[in-house]
């Protein structure tokens, strides 16, 4: 009944949504792709001008050296990504376990874990901002903006702060929906705590790993508002990441090619992103398990 | 089965009077009306209130929207593709004009332009008027004279690079007896680095000019960067902080230091005056504004920096009775009998135009008394600078030096000021 039902009124249910996304999102992307063939300064007014962004994006364009190539960020962005998708999911897990067990005042700190995700990316950015170069000037070290060594790990720490709670949640549920009689089959057995965790818990969870993984490392690759927030790129671009660069690209200097540059990045980097995120799913998916 | 064609049927209803829902006013394309996207964040209100006593008076709709700080690019190239774009909007100068010529309508013919009082103040392309300068400002050294008195100088005594030196070096040595230092932070926070990267790199690149005779190039020498060397020094090493705290300090930081009297100067422009002046603030009296001294130059005759980056230009592509209204706006905005008034008290402008009274904003009427004696404004030059880019860059190099005065990092600054200069112009022709 209930399937009949839905085959008959899927599109009531679909088009609302796929209407939205088609307007908010294909469309734009579509525009987007064919702008990255143009120099413009908007979208109306522009100028074919084929291949050539994407050759100076690539940096094959002998005549043309861009100041701030796509490669420098990216690897930057690479180890960024690396460091807190470790960084963050660990320490989410280790929370996840911890506040599992039904210790008292269990839902208040998960709500205390959850809440840095509830500010904007940018309002952190200031605010770690002020906390971090208050912290530097104590230690006599060069503050955010002359100190690039500063800025990663200061761009880490904010990130894990505001996903920490919010990846939690996730592996709490996916912790929550293991079977007890799992467990307590183990334990009758004779497996010790750590054996549970590793042989039984964790292979079961695989499939909220999988989100968590691939949710912090699509974030971490498309990092842009607390990274214009707490460093702009300072020093001298060395903390820009892809998106920011993007966005330099776009903004920093005037002319129509400059915008049909950042345009053509802006296509390399989505398809950067996605092809990442569809390796890292099929290699994740690979190892869930059927309960 | 017709129960659920009808949902449906509503369902669809509901779907599409939500597209469709805003559709135009008749009334109002008859009339024309008037989109203006303003630059000014510290105006927004002064601006609606503009925009509204027009309303009342001609029943011509005016929107005043403006874009947030360091946005306005940003916000213009989005707003102008819209089907209700700005038929009012801003450029810079002449490197701003470039990028949005193609929107620009020619006001040649305008009753508008024929009220300026000097064509200095149009941006022209070839005969085609596409600016129109609507303010001009000014920007020096703001100080509180109260404080200058109370270590023992007057305003009148500083009339040089030497003399302003002797004095901030003497209020930073007795500054813990004072109880303030000479200069607020110079802070390089991107609220405030504008003010050294911007405005101060403008004297060097102004004698420059003058010296060679020109009034643009894509090839800067640096030849006065030693005495931009100096006035910064000058900066930071007088003030409320330490030149190393400098890299995190923000605009508010330094003017809330200056109004709480916790230092004598303050680099800023005539825009500030509301922010300075008023209840709870400064008088009139208590403040006024010095020329920005760099020891270049012939210093007695040296004036404010003057001049502006604020040019009106209207949306070729908007409709022609939203082209003829908001000709009129900008008419009656700057006319006697019109707004001319509260564009002098109440956004505390002094306007190029023949309807202007007086202002009482106490920067721009010093500059007015430097100029009746005699004295020459430093004119703005920084809308030649290459890009954004090179201003960044400068105020890194700038941030550095400031956190370690060596003269390695002052080398890296010249780096960052000529050879900067000389590539970006050359990326600005890709």
């Amino acid at each position: 009944m209930q399937e009949k039902v839905i085959k008959r009124y899927w599109p009531i249910f679909v088009i609302p949504t796929l209407g939205a996304f088609a307007i908010g999102f294909i469309w734009p992307f579509i525009q987007g792709v064919y702008l990255s063939f143009c120099s413009f300064t908007t979208i109306e007014k522009n100028k074919w001008v084929g291949l050539d962004n994407y050759i100076r994006a690539l940096g094959l364009d002998k005549d043309f050296k861009d100041p701030s190539p796509l490669t420098d960020s990216l690897w930057f962005t690479v180890a960024f990504a690396i460091v807190s998708i470790v960084l963050i999911n660990v320490i989410a897990f280790i929370f996840a376990l911890v506040l599992t067990r039904g210790l008292k005042g269990t839902n208040i700190f998960r709500t205390i874990f959850f809440m840095p995700n509830l500010i904007g990316g940018v309002v952190l950015g200031y605010i770690w901002k002020v906390l971090i170069n208050c912290v530097l000037l104590l230690v006599g070290e060069p503050l955010l903006a002359l100190n690039s060594t500063a800025g990663f790990w200061g761009l880490i720490i904010l990130m894990v702060w505001q996903q920490v709670g919010y990846m939690m949640i996730i592996y709490i549920a996916g912790l929550q929906s293991i079977p007890e009689s799992l467990i307590e089959a183990a334990q009758i057995d004779g497996a010790t705590s750590m054996q549970t965790l590793f042989k039984i818990k964790l292979p079961m969870v695989m499939s909220s790993i999988t989100i968590c993984v691939f949710l912090t490392l699509t974030n971490s690759f498309k990092l842009f508002d607390q990274n214009m927030a707490l460093t702009n790129g300072d020093p001298a671009n060395s903390t820009t990441m892809l998106a920011l660069n993007i966005y330099k690209t776009f903004y920093d200097r005037i002319g129509a090619s400059w915008k049909g540059l950042g345009q053509a990045k802006a296509v390399l980097f989505s398809i950067l992103v996605i092809g990442i995120s569809l390796i890292q799913l099929k290699a994740t998916r690979s190892k869930e398990v059927q309960q | 089965m017709k129960k659920r064609l009808l949902s449906l049927a509503l369902v669809s209803v509901l779907a599409l009077s939500s597209i469709v829902g805003c559709s135009g006013k008749k009334e109002k394309e008859e009339k024309g009306s008037v989109y203006y996207l303003s630059f000014k964040p510290e105006q927004d209100e002064q601006w609606k209130a503009l925009a509204k006593a027009y309303e009342e008076k001609t029943g011509v709709e005016v929107t005043v929207v403006t874009a947030a700080s360091g946005t306005y690019e940003t916000t213009l190239a989005s707003e102008i593709q819209k089907d209700e774009a700005p038929t009012l909007f801003q450029v810079n100068g002449p490197v701003g004009l470039a990028t949005w010529k193609d929107y620009c309508y020619d006001m040649s013919g305008s009753d508008f332009y024929k009220e300026l009082t000097s064509d200095a103040y149009a941006l022209k392309d070839g005969n085609a008027v596409l600016g129109v300068a609507y303010v001009i400002e000014s920007y020096g050294i703001i100080t509180n004279k109260k404080l200058l008195e109370t270590a023992g100088y007057k305003v009148e005594d500083i009339t040089s690079f030497a003399k302003l030196k002797e004095v901030a070096e003497d209020i930073t040595a007795r500054s813990s007896e004072l109880g303030f230092s000479a200069f607020s932070s110079a802070g390089m926070d991107s609220s405030s680095d504008w003010r050294f990267k911007t405005h101060l790199a403008n004297l060097p690149i102004y004698f420059e000019y003058q010296a060679d005779g020109i009034g643009t190039t894509t090839a800067i020498k640096g030849t006065y960067l030693d005495n931009y060397r100096q006035i910064y020094d000058l900066y930071i090493n007088n003030s409320t902080c330490a030149p190393n705290e400098l890299a995190a300090k923000t605009g508010d930081d330094s003017r809330n230091e200056f109004l709480q009297g916790k230092a004598v100067f303050f680099q800023n422009g005539s825009w500030e005056y509301g922010n300075l002046v008023g209840e709870g603030k400064f008088a009139d009296g208590d403040i006024t504004m010095l020329p920005i001294y760099v020891g270049a130059g012939d210093e007695a005759k040296q004036g404010l920096c003057t001049g502006t980056e604020n040019y009106w230009c209207v949306n070729k592509d908007a409709s022609k009775e939203d082209i003829e209204a908001t000709l009129d706006f900008m008419k009656w905005c700057v006319s006697a009998d019109g707004g001319a008034r509260d564009m002098a008290e109440k956004l505390g402008f002094v306007i190029p135009f023949k309807g202007a009274s007086e202002t009482a904003n106490v920067f721009v009427k010093q500059d007015m008394e430097n100029t009746a004696a005699g004295k020459t404004p430093v004119s703005w030059n920084f809308p030649t600078m290459p890009s954004e880019a090179w201003k960044n860059a400068l105020g890194t190099a700038l941030t550095a030096y400031a956190a370690d005065q060596t003269d390695a990092n002052w080398e890296a600054v010249v780096k960052a000021f000529v050879d900067g200069w000389k590539s970006e112009y050359e990326l600005l022709g890709k």
